[in-house]
């Protein structure tokens, strides 16, 4: 093969971006031009995607419940069965208990084992606590024959709010785990990163509740206010 | 303490599941002792099966897709013989077992097939592409490979234990509700499906976060080669749509298991979500599979005719609408459910619209091509006979798009051969064509082009013959999934694409033995270059295979063609040899059996929750969690490859370029 057939071809309309000259340098443009990222970045970042899937996964169960709501089947409805005071004192751990993963990450960022260690112990209590009171919420609700059998709409609304509830404790026994890592392993960088997922998980959940207790349990209580 | 399991489950009466389901099980015991006996396990274990190396990954998804392409095929031919022969009669497959086949063919295809087919080319290639070392998450990337092998494996249990889902490759309900369906076969379906999605989320949020963080200094997103960008779009689509299905098969899982009425035709079920849910990811899934095909005809047309590819950026353009408006045309899987017309008007340009993007890609691969010094090899082969069969399959659709000519057409045979002259074509070619095209990346040497010529040929012609009087029974009235039928005027046709499955069947038969011929003549197709095609990105940088770091340093891009623009400022300065760089140690990712242990669990798990099982249930989701635990404590999560090595490897590799540089030059 000769020479003449591999040259560049010109490129006059710089659709594929050839620098002037061969010696000029590198135009620098974008993101990431400047090499694979810090790991820090690239664990955070696919986290953050992971997220999102996870949000879509709530974004189904939200407009399936949105499709089912009215379909009660002759049985109750929501505004016979929400009660808004157990879902404050739910809302309250779930709040509380992001403000103290908060702290947890200022702990871990002092690198102070013992503030890091009460204060994850303050968010899974919390977390306990809110799970307890949703799982009584729901006994309650089989109790007077509500349960997720009953009709469509309970079906939906077991499944949107047991799916927040099953994320909950999957993370609380990531936290247990988170703790007992820091314990024995000390702050080394990669459960660092491992902390920083965790704390965006714990996060999110907290936005996931405030969807549920807008769009599930205030419309819930007050469906004629808000629904045509 | 079995749950539902017993000797009833195996299907003594059934010789044709019985026989290949023991066939199947008596040839994988047959490899398994072969292993075991030459004393491969430990080379296995260590090489393979813990491997986070995503080029080790890459070729063991495909080596799945492989496999299940023929069990998928033998679906096909059984499906073909059957209407072959059920004229006035019931032909050789009862009703029962007809319904698994063709709900077992289209799952199979799609999701143990095409899927790990595209993953694995991607895994193969796209981090060489970016000129990184691997993947972000490589043991996560491990994990996923497994997941996706994991409900493969159950999806072929149910061949001999229990019995497959009836229902089509999608669960409809009412049908797939424990009432109509009360056996074990949409559990089958739905726990194999949920296991592999799993995995296919994990891969998405892998390869995002790779292309968009990890890539070699210097490439920005307008140097990103195409295929990488196909990817990206690919994987963008996995995060969105993928979590859809799994929301939905898990709501009617809770149907079928926990008496929820999301789907049921009592108590204000709806199945009508179902539809728009399944589809709300299933269509983007038909974007999913194709446009990384797009991105390997674009690698392979661009490198065989020397060229650029034409319009770059019109083609990005063209991958991210795609990407987008892929999920605004769901709803034309049932204009006919009822959803008025100014719905289904909306919808059906959507459709039409999606038209565009693809054809501005043919116009692209046109020109590209055009004035080029076109190479006619087999990779070339498949994508001309991915165009021009695309383009037909691409016009049956626009057809399909339009709300009124759809209620003639909708699930009749006319609609089947439409989507089947799309995947084909459209992913099946692809997949071949990347296969032949990085084969040597991948093994160090080429496939034989005589035989791989003869394999393109077998499977166009029998493809067409196959699939085109699809479209005339179609439109004579035939509906899809029918067991027997009595119309004199579809015979014919169904004999003609009976014959052409018989032509694929030989096409398939050449592709074997193309790959056994060339690994036993490994020795004279050598690639000792890196660079059997003189390609243009950096995946041909470096060696082939290329050593477990892919680059000893990592490259510098100034171009869009990295790889084609260092060829080229060597020559024009005959400068053949660059100043050896500085080596430094390299950091890699140290193998882990995780992926192959969660998997098992995961297995173990799945087949537990189709039984009823329910202890072992508990002990499969226990076994997993202390499997993340016992992986995140360990301490030594990498190991160092010292500069010396590093050294030592990428000598040979560049004083082997720099002779193919000299023999360029000549």
């Amino acid at each position: 093969m000769s020479t003449e057939v591999l040259r560049a071809p010109p490129d006059p309309y710089h659709l594929g971006h050839r620098p002037a000259s061969a010696n000029a340098p590198p135009q620098v443009t974008g993101h990431g031009a400047g090499g694979p990222a810090p790991k820090r970045i690239v664990v955070g970042y696919g986290f953050w995607i992971f997220l999102l899937s996870d949000v879509v996964i709530f974004a189904s169960l939200f407009a399936t419940y949105a499709v089912l709501f009215k379909n009660t089947a002759g049985g109750p409805t929501s505004e016979q069965l929400y009660d808004l005071r157990n879902t404050a004192l739910e809302t309250a751990c779930l709040l509380a208990s992001t403000f103290t993963c908060a702290l947890a990450s200022i702990a871990v960022g002092e690198r102070s084992q013992k503030w890091t260690q009460i204060a994850l112990a303050c968010t899974g209590l919390l977390g306990a606590a809110f799970l307890s009171l949703e799982a009584r919420e729901f006994a309650s609700f089989v109790a007077r024959g509500a349960g997720p059998s009953r009709s469509a709409f309970l079906s939906a609304f077991f499944t949107l709010v047991g799916c927040h509830g099953v994320h909950v404790s999957a993370g609380m026994l990531w936290l247990g785990t988170m703790m007992a890592q820091f314990y024995a392993k000390g702050f080394r960088r990669d459960i660092r990163h491992r902390f920083l997922c965790f704390t965006l998980f714990w996060h999110a959940l907290d936005i996931i509740w405030v969807a549920i207790f807008s769009l599930v349990y205030l419309v819930g209580t007050e469906p004629r206010q808000f629904l045509p | 303490m079995l749950g539902k399991l017993s000797w009833q489950a195996i299907p003594f009466n059934e010789p044709i599941p019985l026989f290949s389901g023991a066939a199947v099980a008596l040839i994988l015991l047959g490899v398994l002792v072969w292993v075991v006996l030459r004393g491969y396990v430990p080379y296995l274990w260590r090489e393979w099966i813990t491997s986070v190396d995503h080029k080790r990954i890459g070729i063991m998804y495909m080596l799945l897709a492989a496999v299940m392409l023929l069990r998928g095929f033998i679906d096909a031919i059984m499906l073909r013989g059957q209407q072959a022969v059920a004229f006035h009669s019931m032909g050789y497959l009862p009703p029962s077992h007809f319904d698994q086949i063709f709900s077992a063919h289209g799952t199979i295809m799609i999701f143990f097939m095409a899927m790990p087919f595209v993953i694995g080319l991607m895994n193969l290639i796209v981090p060489l592409q970016l000129g990184v070392r691997d993947v972000a998450f490589p043991t996560l990337n491990s994990v996923s490979f497994w997941l996706n092998a994991a409900g493969a494996l159950l999806v072929n249990v149910s061949l001999v234990i229990g019995e497959f889902s009836r229902t089509g490759w999608l669960p409809y309900p009412p049908l797939a509700e424990l009432r109509y369906s009360p056996g074990v076969g949409v559990d089958y379906y739905c726990w194999a499906i949920q296991i592999s999605g799993i995995g296919t989320v994990m891969t998405g949020i892998n390869f995002v976060t790779t292309i968009l963080k990890m890539r070699a200094p210097g490439m920005s997103y307008t140097r990103m080669p195409m295929f990488c960008w196909t990817a990206l779009a690919s994987n963008l689509l996995i995060i969105a749509a993928f979590p859809i299905l799994t929301a939905t098969l898990a709501m009617l899982l809770l149907d079928r298991y926990l008496d929820f009425h999301f789907f049921t035709d009592t108590a204000g079920g709806n199945s009508m979500m179902f539809m728009n849910l399944i589809w709300a990811w299933g269509h983007p899934e038909v974007y999913i599979l194709v446009l990384p095909a797009f991105g390997i005809y674009s690698e392979v047309v661009s490198t065989f005719s020397g060229k650029p590819l034409f319009g770059y950026r019109s083609m990005v353009i063209a991958t991210m609408a795609i990407c987008i408006i892929s999920f605004m045309v769901w709803l034309h899987h049932f204009f006919t459910m009822g959803a008025g017309p100014e719905v289904n008007a909306v919808f059906g340009i959507a459709s039409m619209i999606i038209a565009v993007p693809t054809g501005v890609k043919i116009f692209n691969w046109m020109f590209t091509m055009y004035g080029g010094r076109v190479r006619f090899t087999s990779p070339l082969l498949w994508s001309i006979g991915f165009m021009v069969s695309f383009v037909i399959g691409g016009l049956t659709g626009v057809l399909v798009a339009i709300p009124s000519a759809d209620f003639q057409l909708h699930n009749s045979l006319f609609l089947v051969a439409h989507f089947h002259n799309t995947i084909i074509p459209g992913v099946v070619f692809a997949a071949f064509a990347g296969y032949t095209y990085w084969f040597p990346k991948a093994f160090g040497f080429t496939l034989d082009e005589r035989l791989g010529k003869w394999a393109f040929w077998l499977w166009l012609i029998g493809f067409w013959v196959a699939w085109a009087p699809g479209y005339v029974v179609g439109l004579e009235g035939m509906t899809r999934r029918l067991q027997h039928y009595d119309d004199p005027q579809w015979r014919p046709w169904l004999l003609l694409a009976a014959l052409g499955v018989t032509i694929l069947l030989a096409g398939i038969a050449v592709q074997i033995w193309q790959l056994i011929h060339s690994i036993r003549t490994r020795e004279q197709r050598r690639d000792l270059t890196g660079d059997p095609w003189n390609g243009r990105n950096l995946e041909w940088a470096t060696s082939s295979p290329p050593p477990v770091f892919n680059f000893a340093v990592l490259p510098n891009v100034t171009d869009q063609e990295p790889y084609w623009d260092v060829k080229q400022q060597a020559l024009k300065a005959l400068q053949l040899v660059t100043p050896e760089p500085q080596y430094q140690p390299i950091e890699m990712p140290r193998n882990s059996p995780t992926g192959f242990v969660t998997a098992f669990f995961a297995t173990v798990t799945g087949f537990a929750l189709i039984w009823h099982i329910w202890w072992l249930v508990i002990l499969g989701l226990i076994g997993a969690y202390v499997t993340f635990v016992i992986f995140a404590w360990r301490d030594h999560p990498e190991f160092v490859i010292p500069a010396e090595e590093v050294a030592r490897l990428d000598r040979a590799n560049r004083e082997a370029r720099a002779d193919y540089l000299r023999e360029l030059a000549r």
